[in-house]
């Protein structure tokens, strides 16, 4: 699960990382209360959507006073920011944080992530922060320092302090040292406490304040296991469901997994892999598939029928495609369930099965016998020339 | 031969009383796989279809010589803990089906392995056949027919569509392992590549793969410098968008790492064959044999 900055902000904080102070307002009204609440001089206008790259986009505004904040306000909340990372539709603001404007002496990177290759979490740093990492991963990579974190000990304070010389180097800020390292033990803890996936400080900013220099956490962003949510109730409720597709959103709730994408040929298949395998076969045969959807193992009646509601509620849909493997649940029970669900959803675009595994052919006579508008497919091929065909016909 | 499993394997079922427990070990039993033991804390004592259930591993392992393990604990009654309490007892293979299991909890487990002589298959994953001796997992038994092709895959749907094309062409399984669609499993690819190569009865082997992480490309890096039996890939999600989990949590194209496109590559550039869809893996395999070995598996 994803979730906005400035929910990753009062998580981090939670755990003592240091940030910038600031908060979150969803009118500009709130945007300059907050901003002369917190006494700011100067302060940052953040547009809070699910993507990066949002000060290339225009969603990051300086403000010098907070009627300027308000201005700004104004003119983020309700846009549809386009950055790198949304696509050319963008995305609807509808929050901004208002934070403290600092001031920058150097930025860094700083990130926990779990290394797949070693099943390790691995603390990854460089000196070049605020920029895109992947791309200083790729053009100068000795320029990225990293650390495994042994499971069994956790990260121990040692670490995290060679950690921090490693990456802060430059002899001037040596007496930030201390808090460096305690702000790489406070981000630990954050990621193992909440069952986080991915938290990067993007950047990590020396900044000047009027008592000295501090290293503050300037902008975050944390990702979560959904396999822990259950565990973590208060921070499940962090989900923001305009961000995420009504329709996803709704088919994880019934145990499905469903993904929308831009074709016109809705699939419905038991198992994952499978059900990437009939997208790319679809699109193999100059189609393009509407979704992903994995109806699970058992393909119960109540599943079928869910998932041709989730199919069919996408207008670009001009064909289904529907792809089981009959194991465990054999084919028959497996017929039965799409012209039961079929009936229930009043399917109204051209339908193509394949079906394969136990009692296939009991299956097969099943839908052929019952009076539903179906084409039979013969192999994986065939199904997917149907479909295709059927949607262009459409 | 076979890698892994055969019919001397002797197993322990953990989270044998609940309902998919008890469905898949009665499916396993009437395979032929020896189930001896079941493991249910509060339930020792009793039994599942005269399979005696014990409270802990420890003394299911201690009273049946079980070697193996099968865990379908579910993941909020601590799965990956069952894993670890499966490795203590001393089993050699512990064969996790259970799915959802928070990922840190994995990456502990996985430390608590280390160094033992357990392996772990999964989690997430649909577990382990050996065609005609033994069945450790809830793959459909008919898609498999006994010979000399071995296959693994992080898919379980997958693999059953890839065996059972197989099994029409006449073309037998060693043995076939699913290792999980978890980012973080037991057993990776280059681990059972590693097994089928010194397997005997392994003539080619099918590598199914999918979108995230790096798994297929230190496959093609092991096959490559390492293995001299022939190899035939499939990778899925060539056409999945980036940034989202396709129903495998370890199946996410992230930062531009992990595309179809570049595994497939990798497995191209190692001298791997790759069926370029999913209906041709089954013929793809045949004419790889008929190519490197002159005749079927």
């Amino acid at each position: 699960m994803n979730i906005h900055e400035y929910q990753a902000k009062q998580i981090l904080e939670s755990y003592g990382v240091n940030t910038l102070l600031g908060e979150v307002a969803e009118t500009p009204e709130e945007a300059e209360t907050v901003a002369k609440e917190l006494d700011f001089s100067r302060c940052v206008v953040k547009a809070q959507i699910h993507a990066g790259g949002r000060g290339k986009g225009g969603g990051i505004k300086l403000a010098n006073s907070p009627a300027e904040a308000k201005q700004h306000a104004e003119m983020l909340i309700g846009m549809q920011l386009v950055t790198p990372q949304t696509g050319p539709e963008g995305k609807r603001v509808r929050k901004v944080l208002i934070a403290e404007a600092a001031e920058i002496e150097k930025e860094y990177y700083l990130a926990i992530l779990l290394d797949r290759e070693t099943s390790q979490l691995t603390l990854i740093g460089s000196e070049e922060g605020g920029v895109n990492i992947e791309e200083v991963a790729a053009e100068t990579p000795e320029k990225i320092i990293r650390a495994e974190i042994d499971p069994a000990f956790g990260l121990p304070e040692f670490q995290a302090r060679q950690f921090a010389y490693q990456l802060i180097t430059d002899p001037t800020y040596r007496p930030i040292l201390p808090n460096a390292t305690a702000l790489i033990l406070s981000l630990y803890n954050a990621f193992t406490g909440c069952d986080c996936s991915l938290v990067e400080i993007n950047p990590l900013a020396i900044v000047k304040k009027d008592d000295g220099l501090d290293i503050v956490a300037l902008d975050s962003k944390v990702n979560l296991d959904d396999n822990s949510l259950w565990r973590h109730p208060d921070i499940a409720e962090m989900r923001d469901p305009y961000e995420e597709d009504p329709s996803e959103l709704e088919a994880s709730k019934s145990g499905l997994s469903y993904i929308r994408l831009d074709g016109d040929i809705g699939c419905m298949v038991n198992g994952a892999g499978l059900a990437m395998a009939t997208m790319d076969i679809i699109k193999q045969n100059g189609g393009e598939p509407a979704n992903f959807l994995d109806v699970g193992g058992g393909a119960s009646v109540e599943a079928v029928s869910h998932a041709f509601r989730l199919i069919l509620g996408d207008e670009n849909v001009k064909a289904v495609l529907v792809n089981i493997f009959g194991g465990i649940m054999k084919c028959d029970t497996i017929a039965n369930g799409i012209v039961e669900a079929a009936k229930q959803v009043d399917l109204n675009v051209p339908l193509v099965v394949r079906l394969e595994g136990t009692n296939v052919e009991l299956g097969k006579q099943i839908i052929a016998e019952s009076d539903l508008d179906v084409q039979l497919a013969e192999g994986l091929s065939e199904a997917a020339q149907l479909a295709v065909t059927a949607a262009n016909l459409a | 031969m076979s890698i892994l499993v055969n019919k001397n394997t002797k197993v322990i079922v953990q989270g044998i009383t609940g309902r998919s427990g008890r469905f898949h070990t009665e499916q396993c039993a009437a395979y032929g796989t020896q189930i001896v033991a079941g493991a249910v804390p509060g339930r020792g004592g009793t039994d599942v279809n005269g399979i005696p259930v014990f409270d802990t591993v420890a003394e299911g392992v201690a009273a049946t010589g079980a070697d193996t393990s099968l865990i379908f604990v579910p993941a909020r009654f601590n799965a990956a803990d069952s894993v670890m309490e499966a490795a203590e007892a001393g089993v050699e293979l512990v064969v996790c089906i259970s799915e959802h299991i928070p990922v840190l909890d994995m990456v502990k487990a996985k430390a608590f392995l280390k160094g033992k002589p357990t392996r772990l298959i999964g989690p997430n994953c649909p577990g382990v056949i050996t065609p005609g001796e033994c069945k450790i997992g809830v793959m459909p038994e008919f898609a498999y027919t006994p010979g000399n092709v071995g296959i693994v895959s992080r898919s379980g749907t997958l693999t059953y569509e890839a065996a059972y094309q197989l099994k029409r062409l006449g073309i037998g399984q060693s043995t076939c392992v699913g290792i999980g669609g978890d980012p973080v499993i037991g057993t990776n690819f280059v681990d059972v590549l590693e097994l089928f190569e010194a397997d005997d009865d392994t003539h080619a082997v099918v590598l199914i793969g999918e979108i995230g992480g790096t798994a297929e490309e230190q496959a093609a890096a092991f096959v490559k410098d390492k293995m001299t039996k022939p190899v035939v890939g499939f990778i899925a999600g060539q056409t999945a968008p980036p940034g989202k989990r396709m129903g495998h949590a370890g199946a996410i194209i992230s930062g531009g790492q992990g595309t179809a496109a570049d595994k497939i590559q990798a497995l191209k550039d190692a001298g791997i064959t790759v069926a370029d869809s999913l209906a041709t893996i089954g013929e793809t395999v045949a004419a790889t044999l008929t190519e490197h070995i002159g005749r079927k598996a």
